[in-house]
C-alpha cells in the first residue's frame, strides 16, 4: 500500500500539464495551448489549432475572384481592408490592369487607417491582458472614431469589403478627408497619453523588458514578420521592399529595433501608429481626381499561370498565391497568413519563462485566431 | 542577383535541373531526391543565402502532387521558387526542410493535414486543423457529400 502511494505522489521532476484555452481571455479567440509546467516555469507549449477552421482555401476553389475578397475579410478581421487589397492586387497584376492614382491613394489611406485601428485594439487588449483595464477603454474609444470613418465610406465597420478588382466599391464620402484630418489631429494629441498610461509604467517595464527574446537569426528562420519581426531587427516591411499601391511615392521609415523582447514588440507597434499617421498626412490632402474603379469584365478569368502577391498587414506579411488554370475560379489558392507563422515561434520564445509571462508574450505577438485557422 | 543570374547560378549547382522563368520569380523544378541538398545549398551558399522561406504550399496538380517553396534572401533581396512533385498519390513523401528553415515545421504540418503529403524527418508530423478521421480536403479527388454541397 505504501509503495503505491509513493508511486503516484507528485514527483519534483514531473511536469504538470495545463490547458490554456480554447476559451481563455488572453488567447483572444479559440486557441488552445497545452502548456507543460514545472512549478511556474513553462517547459513546453503545444498549440492546438483548428477550432474555427472553415476551409477558406477549399472554398476559394469553387467561387469567383470577386467573391474571394469577401472571404479574406474573415481571416484577419482586424486588417480586413489590407487582406482585400492583397487579392485585388494579385488579380490586377494577373490581368495587367493599370490602376489610376486615385484608387492607389485611397487604398493606401484606408490601409493605414486599418493599421492604426488594429494597433489600437491590440494596445487595448494587451494592456488588459497585463492587468491595466483602463487601456481597454482608451483604445476602444479611439478606435471607434476610425470605425465611424469606415462606416461612412464603406458601409461596413470592421469587415469593410471595400476593395474590388479594378478599384474600390464606391467613391469616398464627401466628409472623408475632413474626418480623417480631424482624427489625425485628435490622435496626435491622444497617443502620448498611451505612453503615459502604459509605456512608462514601472510594472509594465518589469513584465515586458527582457521577456520572450527572439534573436534576428531565429526571426528570419521562423519567418516572423510584421512589428514582431522588426522588433528583432528583421527588415521585413513589404511596403519598403516591394512597394505596392502608393507606398512608392511617400516617405516613411521602417521601424526597427534590435532587442527582440516583449517591450520592443510593444514599442514597434506604438511607433508604427505614428508612422501610419505620417503616411496618411502625406496623402490625404492630395487625393488625385479620377475614377474610383476601372471597368472590369463581368466575369473575371485570370490567364493560366501562377501569381503571388505580398502585402504588409498589421501583423506581418500576407502572401496570396493563386494558381489559375484559366477558369473563372482559381485552381488553388494559398494564403500565407502572418499569424499562422508567428504562432509557430511561441514555443521557442516562451520556454523558460513563467506562465504569467506567456500571456505577455502571446499578447505581444498579437495573434488573431481566424487568420491562423483560415 | 537578377533572374538570369539566378538561373545560371542554379545551373552551376546542378545542370540537370529544369529552370523556367515565371512572370514574377524564377522557377526551378526539382526532383524529390535532390530537394533537400539543393535547399541546403541555396541557404548556405554565400552568393544565394536564401534564408527566408516565406511560403510553402502543397499543390494537387491532378496527376501529380507536389510542394512549392517560395524563398527569399534577406541579404541579397532576390527570390526563387522551388517546385517538386511526385506521381505517387497513395503515399506522396518528400524530405522535410524544417531543419533548414524552422518556419517549415508548421507549413509542412498544414500540407500534411490538407493534402496528405508526408515529410520524412519532420520532428512532429501530426494533423493540424482537422482530426485523423478526415480525408485530405485540398486534394482534387476529395469527396465530402455531407459537408460540401456541390452544384
Amino acid at each position: 500500500m505504501e509503495e503505491k502511494v509513493k508511486s503516484i505522489a507528485p514527483d519534483e521532476q514531473q511536469e504538470y500539464v495545463v490547458n490554456m484555452g480554447p476559451q481563455h481571455p488572453s488567447t483572444h479567440g479559440v486557441l488552445r495551448l497545452v502548456v507543460s509546467l514545472k512549478g511556474e516555469i513553462v517547459k513546453n507549449i503545444e498549440p492546438h489549432i483548428g477550432y474555427i477552421h472553415r476551409g477558406i482555401e477549399k472554398m476559394c476553389e469553387s467561387i469567383t475572384y470577386p467573391q474571394i475578397i469577401h472571404l479574406t475579410d474573415r481571416m484577419d478581421y482586424l486588417s480586413a481592408h489590407i487582406n482585400n487589397e492583397a487579392v485585388c492586387l494579385n488579380v490586377e497584376k494577373a490581368l495587367q490592369i493599370d490602376i489610376p492614382d486615385r484608387i492607389k491613394v485611397i487604398r493606401t489611406i484606408m490601409s493605414e487607417l486599418t493599421r492604426i485601428q488594429s494597433h489600437q485594439l491590440w494596445w487595448a487588449s494587451f494592456g488588459m491582458d497585463l492587468g491595466g483595464l483602463t487601456c481597454f477603454f482608451y483604445g476602444l474609444r479611439d478606435r471607434e472614431k476610425i470605425l465611424d470613418i469606415f462606416e461612412e465610406t464603406c458601409g461596413g465597420r470592421m469587415l469593410v469589403s471595400y476593395n474590388c478588382p479594378g478599384g474600390v466599391m464606391y467613391d469616398i464620402h464627401p466628409n472623408f478627408q475632413k474626418r480623417v484630418k480631424e482624427f489625425i489631429k485628435y490622435f496626435r494629441k491622444i497617443l502620448p497619453e498611451y505612453d503615459q498610461l502604459l509605456s512608462g509604467n514601472v510594472i509594465f517595464h518589469e513584465r515586458s523588458k527582457g521577456i520572450g527574446k527572439l534573436s534576428l537569426e531565429d526571426a528570419i528562420s521562423y519567418g516572423i514578420t510584421g512589428p514582431s519581426g522588426r522588433a528583432s531587427g528583421f527588415s521585413c516591411d513589404v511596403r519598403k521592399h516591394e512597394p505596392y499601391s502608393a507606398y512608392d511615392r511617400i516617405t516613411f521609415k521602417e521601424i526597427l529595433f534590435t532587442e527582440g523582447d516583449t517591450f520592443s514588440r510593444y514599442t514597434a507597434r506604438i511607433d508604427e501608429m505614428w508612422e501610419s499617421m505620417n503616411i496618411i498626412e502625406q496623402l490625404i490632402d492630395n487625393i488625385p481626381e479620377g475614377p474610383f474603379a476601372v471597368k472590369m469584365k463581368p466575369i473575371i478569368k485570370l490567364p493560366e499561370g501562377e501569381y503571388y502577391q505580398r502585402v504588409e498587414t498589421a501583423r506581418g506579411e500576407l502572401g496570396v498565391y493563386i494558381i489559375s488554370d484559366g477558369n473563372k475560379n482559381p485552381y488553388r489558392v494559398k494564403f500565407r497568413s502572418p499569424n499562422f507563422v508567428n504562432l509557430s515561434v511561441l514555443n521557442h520564445i516562451a520556454k523558460g519563462f513563467k506562465i504569467a509571462d506567456l500571456v505577455a508574450i502571446g499578447g505581444s505577438l498579437d495573434l488573431v485566431i481566424p487568420d491562423i485557422d483560415r | 542577383m537578377d533572374k538570369i543570374q539566378l538561373g545560371e547560378f542554379i545551373k552551376s549547382i546542378d545542370k540537370d535541373l529544369e529552370i523556367k522563368e515565371g512572370n514574377q520569380y524564377i522557377e526551378v523544378a526539382v526532383p524529390p531526391s535532390k530537394l533537400y541538398l539543393l535547399a541546403k545549398e541555396l541557404r548556405d551558399n554565400n552568393k544565394a543565402q536564401f534564408d527566408f522561406l516565406f511560403c510553402l504550399s502543397g499543390v494537387d496538380w491532378g496527376q501529380d502532387i507536389g510542394v512549392v517553396y517560395h524563398l527569399r534572401s534577406t541579404i541579397h533581396n532576390h527570390s526563387i521558387v522551388l517546385k517538386t512533385r511526385t506521381s505517387d498519390r497513395e503515399f506522396p513523401h518528400f524530405d522535410s526542410v524544417s531543419d533548414i528553415w524552422k518556419t517549415a515545421d508548421f507549413h509542412e504540418r498544414e500540407a500534411f493535414d490538407l493534402l496528405g503529403i508526408r515529410f520524412t524527418n519532420h520532428p512532429d508530423l501530426r494533423r493540424l486543423f482537422l482530426d485523423n478521421s478526415w480525408g485530405y480536403p485540398l486534394r482534387k479527388d476529395y469527396v465530402d457529400d455531407i459537408n460540401i454541397v456541390s452544384k
